[in-house]
């Protein structure tokens, strides 16, 4: 083997730039289709300055469709992130925030910092972060204790979580008559379609520097993987790294609920994808998430916004129709 | 001393596992530890691999207090073998032995050349370098076992413990592998400290021999020294059979079934 340069770097910008490139598709694609039917020619000519410009498909484009875009973006890439590093933490390729009820507890969460008048943030924003680092301390004390975290355990506690937290979502929107709710079942189901750019910057500075802090663990990630006594032997301060991973990821996977509601399966359908085109290695894998993961939900909500005649339905409905079958042939294959 | 115990005591809650353990390992020696099960050696060997802290005690590597090691000086100074865990995500056998390179790199590990060298030169030692491309969760047991001493072997460090890596093997992996750490001693003279059910194999190939039971020493020294009638029933609790193996001049033990005791008896 000769290579120049070392294997890896050379892989990472191939896998980072290939995907960057769907990603600007996907953007673009979901810049041009919408209710006004304008055509992407009309689209390309206002994006890049050429005559004729339209300046009422101007304001369509950069006050709704491109906060949209963007939302959808960063919450795609947040959420494939947070599956790839439960996965590598709880040595389950099944792990995935909404599946373990990570996503649910910190809906309740945000649910409760509504009607408390909080604002998005930091208030909803701090609510759904505590929302879902209790689910996560009630998942690990339910699935510690024995041999660490057995697949269907863990699996099924998510579930039983889940559960809970939908009820008490349920349960709190049943008891208040209060207007701010108004949307919540559609904000529930996850909803992009509620932001303003100054909104979408707040939620980019706070989920930018967690993903190169996620990069920055990803070679610890891999070593976690070969088991957490090899990973310590390996120089890992492993109880230091997974409370980092953990809190992190929580805190990511709460701040993009509190902005638009429980987007499922993400998580589980775009790490799996790319750890069959690009192999396990996190080095690679974490950065092609932030990728990958931000063009599949642009993708998903522009066929939520094609597919219904009339208005649209939430990108959670796409990406959850997706991702339950996945789910299932995946639990069927790794049960041996 | 590659490796100096004195005092050691190591308890989980109120249970202690290990009590009052003082031995030491000499730099080049290929030394076993043994036991019936519940020991202790299985917490001795993560206590000596930094993964445990002593309760009491002290323990030191190379003459230095295991405490005065940063955790990348001690990877590059101990590598550790454990008991074999499945890997259910699809790494190659060469990214598997390539991460025994990170205590020499930075955080993200980035490899050079020198390391990718390193790497195939290990899994040439240990006779698994046509399986580089393969991945981990195709292999059998033996194969993987040998990978992930490859592994050990590329972090380069002058001791490697290994924890019951013969427990899922068959006889002819036994051997290879059992070969392949007296290869490992004598070519390259690291240090291997073992834990081990197979007190036959112990026999065979081990310089020292440390018997433990209930967490405390209960002999040390040469195989036929520790491999004792008397000391092997006295651990083990059931009835031996210690003869001197037909290979040499080490102690073969055979384990006697109740339904052949009277047999005994006569002759």
């Amino acid at each position: 083997m000769n290579t120049d340069k070392p294997l890896l770097i050379k892989r990472l910008w191939v896998v980072s730039f290939s995907l960057m490139l769907v990603l600007l598709i996907a953007m673009f694609l979901g810049l041009s289709l919408g209710s006004s039917q304008s055509g992407m020619k009309a689209v390309f000519q206002n994006l890049f300055g050429i005559e004729p410009h339209d300046p009422m498909l101007d304001t369509i484009i950069w006050k709704i469709r491109f906060p949209r875009i963007l939302l959808a973006a960063l919450v795609g890439g947040t959420l494939s992130l947070g599956g790839l590093v439960f996965q590598a933490l709880l040595k389950n390729p099944l792990a995935e925030p909404y599946i373990l009820g990570i996503s649910g507890g910190s809906a309740i969460g945000a649910i409760i910092g509504i009607l408390m008048g909080f604002t998005r943030f930091p208030g909803v924003s701090l609510t759904a972060f505590s929302g879902s680092i209790a689910t996560l301390l009630l998942i690990l004390v339910m699935s510690s204790g024995q041999t660490i975290l057995k697949k269907d355990a863990l699996l099924l506690s998510g579930v039983m979580v889940n559960a809970f937290c939908g009820a008490v979502i349920m349960f709190l929107v049943s008891l208040t008559q209060d207007a701010r709710l108004h949307n919540i079942i559609f904000w529930l189901m996850g909803d992009l379609s509620m932001v303003d750019m100054p909104q979408v910057g707040i939620l980019a500075a706070m989920l930018l520097p967690c993903f190169f802090l996620l990069f920055w663990f990803s070679n610890s990630m891999n070593l976690l993987l070969m088991g957490k006594e090899m990973a310590q032997t390996m120089g890992v301060n492993v109880q230091a790294v997974t409370v980092i991973l953990l809190v992190a990821t929580s805190f990511m996977v709460s701040a993009t609920v509190s902005y638009c509601g429980l987007v499922g399966f993400v998580g589980l359908v775009i790490p799996h994808l790319l750890r069959l085109l690009f192999g396990p290695d996190h080095r690679v894998l974490v950065p092609a998430c932030v990728f990958g993961g931000g063009a599949y939900l642009v993708f998903c909500d522009v066929l939520a916004r094609a597919l219904p005649d009339q208005g649209e339905m939430p990108a959670g409905v796409i990406t959850a129709m997706i991702g339950a079958p996945l789910f299932i042939y995946l639990l069927k294959r790794t049960r041996r | 001393m590659a490796i100096d115990v004195k005092n050691l005591n190591y308890y989980y809650r109120d249970i202690q596992a290990l009590k009052d353990l003082s031995f030491s390992v000499t730099q080049g020696d290929f030394f076993i530890i043994i036991g019936p099960n519940g020991s202790g050696k299985t917490t001795l060997m993560k206590v000596m691999a930094g993964i445990l802290k002593p309760k009491k005690g002290r323990m030191k590597i190379l003459n230095r207090t295991i405490e005065n090691y940063t955790r990348k000086n001690l990877a590059q100074t101990m590598a550790f073998v454990p008991q074999m865990t499945p890997v259910d995500f699809p790494f190659s056998v060469i990214e598997v032995v390539l991460m025994g390179r990170s205590p020499y790199l930075g955080m993200l590990g980035v490899e050079q050349e020198g390391d990718l060298k390193i790497a195939e030169q290990a899994l040439t030692f240990t006779g698994v370098e046509n399986l580089a491309h393969r991945k981990l969760d195709q292999l059998s047991g033996g194969e993987q076992q040998r990978v992930f001493i490859a592994r050990a072997i590329c972090q380069e460090s002058q001791i490697i413990l290994l924890d019951e890596p013969t427990a899922s093997l068959d006889l002819a992996h036994q051997i290879r592998l059992m070969d392949l750490m007296e290869k490992l001693k004598k070519e390259k003279g690291i240090t291997v400290v073992m834990v081990s059910h197979d007190v036959n194999l112990a026999a065979m190939y081990c310089d020292r021999l440390l018997l433990l039971n209930k967490g405390e020493m209960v002999c040390l020294g040469h195989p036929d020294e520790v491999l004792t009638f008397k000391t092997l029933e006295a651990a083990y609790g059931c009835t031996l059979l210690v003869d001197e193996s037909p290979l040499g001049k080490f102690p073969r033990i055979t384990p006697v079934p109740h339904k052949f005791m009277d047999h005994l008896q006569k002759s």
